[in-house]
């Protein structure tokens, strides 16, 4: 015998389910609540840097975008600081949270453009904005990037971009912009242009 | 000082990796709608970095005084729901055990009858015209929380012919950062419709399975007034390395 090691288990993940937005934006099915959904906006006044669109929707593996996934994103202000550093924009919560469409699943975050952070190491990454996506059939919630087809030179030398074995996914995390000057991030949970997700 | 070898080993504060084995897999074949929305490349694993140890902050203030009273927080006149009052009660902590204080819980199920306030909901069971079915609270200094609401009732879902779900409450927890972020289920001592369902029968180990389900509490039962379950939540744990590669003189 050994002694013990005094660990917890964290507490498994279940879906959530075809009714998540019940409990995490209930105004948008329809429950009036706590005078507004949290995440809707990411801004309370006049923010800094670039402020851009992104919009996209999240597809199964038959290529049909979900109506009942929830998308949620986390990033740092134009100066790469996140809500709650010093020097952090006071008007930018770098959090948002999105129910999709009720007709057409797209989701649509009206954000800025996000500086660069440090790695562990204290090399810097390239902008990114980091994803949560729970839905009906999703076990466990998925993790991924958004990061910008733009920003060319601080992608080359990103420490998780450039480490990447199979170059032919990596378009799968680039954002793109469009013609209408939004940026277009799909995310595909399974089949040839399968997301890449994180383990993180 | 030595420099770090290996350019993406974890940070001295990140947090430990989630052992996949325990959480039930992306695809699980009897939970059908799993098929089609299960990634099937392996995830790819990296360090957290501060994009997932940080996260949203909410302050008590965004919490009102009736949100984690289900019972009432929905009609207009703060008349009662129908069902059997319960209290849920416990304690968020990481896998280290220390209390995740002051972060968000919200919470969400079906009233009593098994039926949810829904358009795309189409169970013939009843609406209680003072059930919203949805609340959060915020844990306190020490990682507790508590709400009130009814026991909510099992139903059937389309799966394959005959699925029922066990009585359940969805639950959000957002921790401290991104990395913590987790939606489960607790359910409800004794159901036996908990070891009949594919969405449970996901989690691989029984152990697992008894990790969600709440005990009857008869020492935090409100007398004359409800019943209570206690359901104490995990999250993910972050290292505290207290010998690290230092600079000399430090």
């Amino acid at each position: 015998m050994v002694q013990k090691l005094h660990r917890l288990r964290e507490t498994p993940s279940q879906t959530a389910g075809p009714y998540v937005h019940i409990g995490c934006t209930p105004n948008f099915t329809g429950i009036s609540a706590y005078g507004g959904d949290l995440g809707v906006s990411m801004k309370t006044g006049p923010v800094k840097g670039e402020e851009i669109l992104i919009t996209g929707a999240v597809h199964d593996g038959t290529g049909m975008a979900l109506k009942d996934a929830m998308v949620e994103i986390w990033q740092a202000d134009a100066s790469g600081c996140f809500a709650g550093q010093p020097g952090a924009d006071p008007d930018f919560t770098g959090w948002g949270r999105s129910p999709g469409d009720m007709d057409t699943g797209a989701f649509r975050f009206d954000t800025v453009r996000p500086g660069r952070v440090a790695w562990p190491d204290g090399r810097m990454q390239a902008p990114h904005i980091t994803v949560w996506i729970v839905a009906r059939g999703i076990n466990v919630g998925l993790h991924t990037r958004i990061y910008f087809a733009d920003e060319e030179a601080a992608n080359a030398e990103d420490p998780i971009l450039s480490r990447l074995e199979h170059r032919d996914r990596v378009p799968t995390l680039l954002a793109q912009r469009a013609a209408n000057g939004e940026f277009r991030f799909d995310i595909h949970l399974q089949g040839p242009h399968e997301t890449i997700f994180f383990d993180i | 000082m030595t420099a770090a070898k290996n350019s993406n080993a974890p940070g001295r504060n990140g947090f430990v990796n989630r052992d996949r084995d325990w959480h039930p897999p992306a695809l699980y074949p009897p939970y059908k709608t799993s098929v089609k929305r299960s990634p099937q490349a392996s995830l790819l694993s990296f360090p957290t970095s501060i994009s997932e140890e940080t996260g949203p902050v909410f302050g008590h203030d965004t919490i009102n005084p009736l949100d984690n009273d289900l019972i009432h927080n929905f009609s207009a006149d703060q008349g009662a729901a129908i069902g059997p009052r319960i209290v849920v009660h416990g304690r968020v902590s990481d896998e280290f055990g220390r209390p995740v204080p002051h972060s968000l819980i919200e919470i969400w199920q079906a009233n009593a009858g098994g039926r949810y306030r829904h358009k795309k909901e189409s169970y013939l069971a009843a609406l209680d015209p003072n059930f919203g079915g949805c609340g959060r609270v915020m844990t306190d200094e020490d990682g507790a929380y508590e709400f009130r609401t009814v026991m909510p009732g099992p139903y059937p879902w389309p799966n394959s012919m005959n699925d029922w779900r066990p009585a359940h409450i969805h639950l959000s927890l957002f921790g401290h950062s991104f990395a913590q972020r987790l939606i489960t289920q607790m359910y409800f001592e004794g159901d036996p419709l908990i070891w009949k369902c594919p969405i449970v029968g996901g989690i691989p180990t029984r152990e697992g399975v008894e990790s969600l389900i709440a005990p009857l509490d008869m020492a935090r039962t409100i007398p004359m007034d409800a019943l209570a379950y206690r359901f104490d939540i995990v999250l993910r744990g972050r290292r505290q390395t207290m010998f690290e590669n230092r600079v000399e003189g430090l």
